[in-house]
């Protein structure tokens, strides 16, 4: 993560594993919901719109993670 | 009405986040070794990680939840307040300000004071802005419990001392770098969490024309319904926008507050710290969007009698500000519940970790080692920031518990910051333009401006006088008011510092050198290329903020 106290990686590359982490788990739930649906009072539900934002976060995650992977001197 | 309802999925985004910004703490403690690291964080930030930062600053649950209430009861008229009301002093800051405050001697805004005029006009100045932000991260506090419980059911005092406990934890370790890092990983969260609700309640609503047209004029315009105060839903004319909220409340908090000014002061470089406020008008206007948008859409809704949809009421009237929470419950399914109550504790998190951040800062700068320790080691004053972090968290705690006991004190918020912003602002605008204005100056214009400002909000709140009394042309809202209280203020003080400093002394020239204008050079921006001046930067902008205006006049 760090190569000695001096270099860091970029905030961004935090930002990216952050992103990745919640975007799996809000694609996971609704992966998890799709194959077993609940009945849920709330509108367009047909949507699905936690597959296709944890898809986006995870996307996003990886991008800002790849590109910021090398250490920057502090 | 029922709660929100929190899947296994949801718990786990909390609890990821929440463990991270406890690990961002830990592990920022190790580049955390001199007071600049700590107070700010080591000097070395890029122009776009300090610009975010300055944005998530200004994230702040009061602001989002508030001004997409303000969305809902007013319409797009509210968009004024990230137009009109942050945009002009945002840029100004940047192209203008920013040369002078940042500066190797200079660690906050008080501090500009005391270079520029002496030591007492500093440390009046900073003590007003200590209790201004534990009084403010203590609101925050008393305002985060209020959300969690109210559509959570969560119990009040756990998450008081909780959110408090996690941001004294990673403030406490590593000041303002863990300050900023937490801010950055809010920011892409609360953008994870908000910018859907505007789009699914766009789709909801059958598309953005359809959702638009279904509201009245009133409601979608920005200046045509402004010729008289009566003309549009808050009740304010154009003088009050432009002199009232574009000066005297705008320039207030965006130049003055040091709040949001520390993140500007932890860039690199002087040109970074300059665009750093310029970077962030460009989230500012999108933001608006977003926010006042959602607002727009609980309006739209709430219009249609098919949606089901409707505000909260207490105390027997529409509670405006639980717009963002219901459109969450109305339209995330699991997962992103997770997303949209992790951003909402990010941004009471976000605000209060500014709060306690800048109030270390000014704390042990500008009131301790200014007044109690002179003579202060590098490493004492880690300490007593430290300590200074806990106690303003405890402070705040209890702010939140007299805000429980005494919810109208939310409603003084805003005109406690004019009667310190207002006055600070005309002698720091005073102090870098014009070089004759003296320290003696400047101390009576900003204690007599902040006197009048409050003389002015008791005898409103007394009914001693009318607010068409302050209000030229006779305007006579409530927010008018404050807008020209906050003027009132401004011009008072400017005047006193002015007159008083045609008969005292003056600080020698040589002495302001890089602290005021036309006694400073600029090199360092001119050569740099054109893409990479904050004057090109800032030009987009004002392009932008002029159509957005001519489009939606």
């Amino acid at each position: 993560m760090i190569d000695g106290a001096t270099q860091m990686k970029p905030i961004w590359y935090f930002v990216g594993w952050v992103l990745i982490v919640i975007g799996v788990l809000v694609l996971a739930a609704g992966l998890y919901y799709l194959i077993f649906p609940i009945d849920l009072d709330i509108a367009l539900r047909g949507l699905h719109m936690n597959i296709w934002w944890g898809a986006v976060l995870v996307l996003g995650g990886a991008l800002l993670t790849f590109f910021n992977r090398k250490p920057v001197k502090v | 009405m029922h709660t929100i309802s929190m899947t296994v999925f949801d718990w786990a985004i909390l609890l990821v986040y929440l463990g991270f910004v406890v690990w961002v703490g830990f592990y920022l403690k190790k580049f955390t070794k001199t007071d600049n690291d700590y107070f700010l964080a080591g000097r070395r930030n890029s122009a776009l990680v300090a610009g975010v930062a300055f944005m998530s600053a200004n994230m702040g649950a009061l602001e989002v939840v508030g001004y997409a209430g303000q969305g809902a009861e007013y319409g797009l008229f509210a968009l004024h307040f990230y137009l009109i009301g942050a945009i002009p002093a945002i840029l100004f800051l940047g192209v203008f300000m920013m040369r002078f405050y940042y500066n190797g001697r200079i660690k906050s805004t008080p501090g500009y004071l005391k270079e520029r005029y002496d030591e007492k006009t500093r440390v009046l100045n900073a003590i007003s802005f200590a209790v201004m932000t534990v009084l403010s991260s203590g609101i925050s506090l008393y305002a985060l419990a209020l959300v969690l419980k109210t559509f959570l059911g969560w119990n009040w005092d756990l998450s008081i001392w909780l959110s408090a406990g996690f941001v004294a934890l990673y403030i406490t370790l590593s000041g303002l770098l863990s300050a900023i890092f937490t801010e950055i990983i809010q920011f892409f969260l609360i953008w994870g969490g908000i910018l859907l609700l505007p789009i699914l309640g766009i789709i909801d609503l059958g598309g953005p024309t359809r959702a638009f047209t279904s509201l009245p004029q009133v409601y979608t315009h920005l200046w045509s319904i402004t010729a008289s105060a009566a003309d549009n839903p808050m009740k304010l004319g154009w003088p009050a926008l432009i002199f009232g909220l574009g000066f005297g409340i705008s320039f207030g908090y965006w130049t003055t507050d040091f709040l949001i000014i520390q993140r500007a002061f932890s860039a690199r470089d002087v040109r970074s710290a300059r665009m750093a406020p310029i970077i962030s008008s460009y989230f500012k206007i999108l933001l608006g969007f977003v926010v006042v948008g959602s607002g727009m859409v609980g309006l739209a809704l709430m219009r249609d009698p098919h949606s089901g949809f409707t505000l909260l009421h207490t105390g027997g009237k529409i509670n405006y500000d639980s717009v963002i929470p219901l459109l969450m419950m109305r339209f995330f399914p699991p997962g992103l519940v997770g997303v949209g109550v992790t951003a909402l504790i990010a941004m009471f998190m976000a605000g209060q970790a500014g709060n306690m951040s800048a109030f270390n800062t000014v704390w042990t700068y500008d009131i301790y080692q200014s007044v109690i320790n002179k003579k202060a080691s590098e490493k004492h004053l880690i300490w007593m920031g430290r300590v200074a972090t806990v106690v303003g968290i405890l402070l705040s705690i209890v702010g939140a518990y007299w805000a429980r006991s005494m919810p109208t004190i939310i409603d003084y918020l805003q005109a406690i910051a004019s009667w310190i912003l207002a006055p600070a602002v005309a002698v720091i605008l005073l102090g870098m333009f014009v070089k004759w204005i003296s320290p003696d100056g400047a101390f009576w214009g900003m204690l007599i401006g902040t006197l009048v400002s409050f003389a002015m909000f008791m005898a409103l709140e007394l009914r001693w006088i009318t607010p068409g009394a302050i209000a030229p042309g006779g305007e006579a809202s409530a927010m008018a008011a404050n807008f020209w209280r906050a003027l009132w203020a401004w011009l008072i003080s400017s005047g006193i510092a002015v007159g008083v400093s045609f008969f005292t002394e003056k600080r020698p020239e040589a002495e302001l050198v890089g602290l005021v204008r036309g006694l400073t050079r600029d090199d360092e921006v001119e050569q740099v290329p054109l893409l990479k001046k904050p004057i090109f930067w800032a030009s987009i902008t004002t392009v932008i903020f002029i159509i957005l205006n001519i489009v939606f006049w």
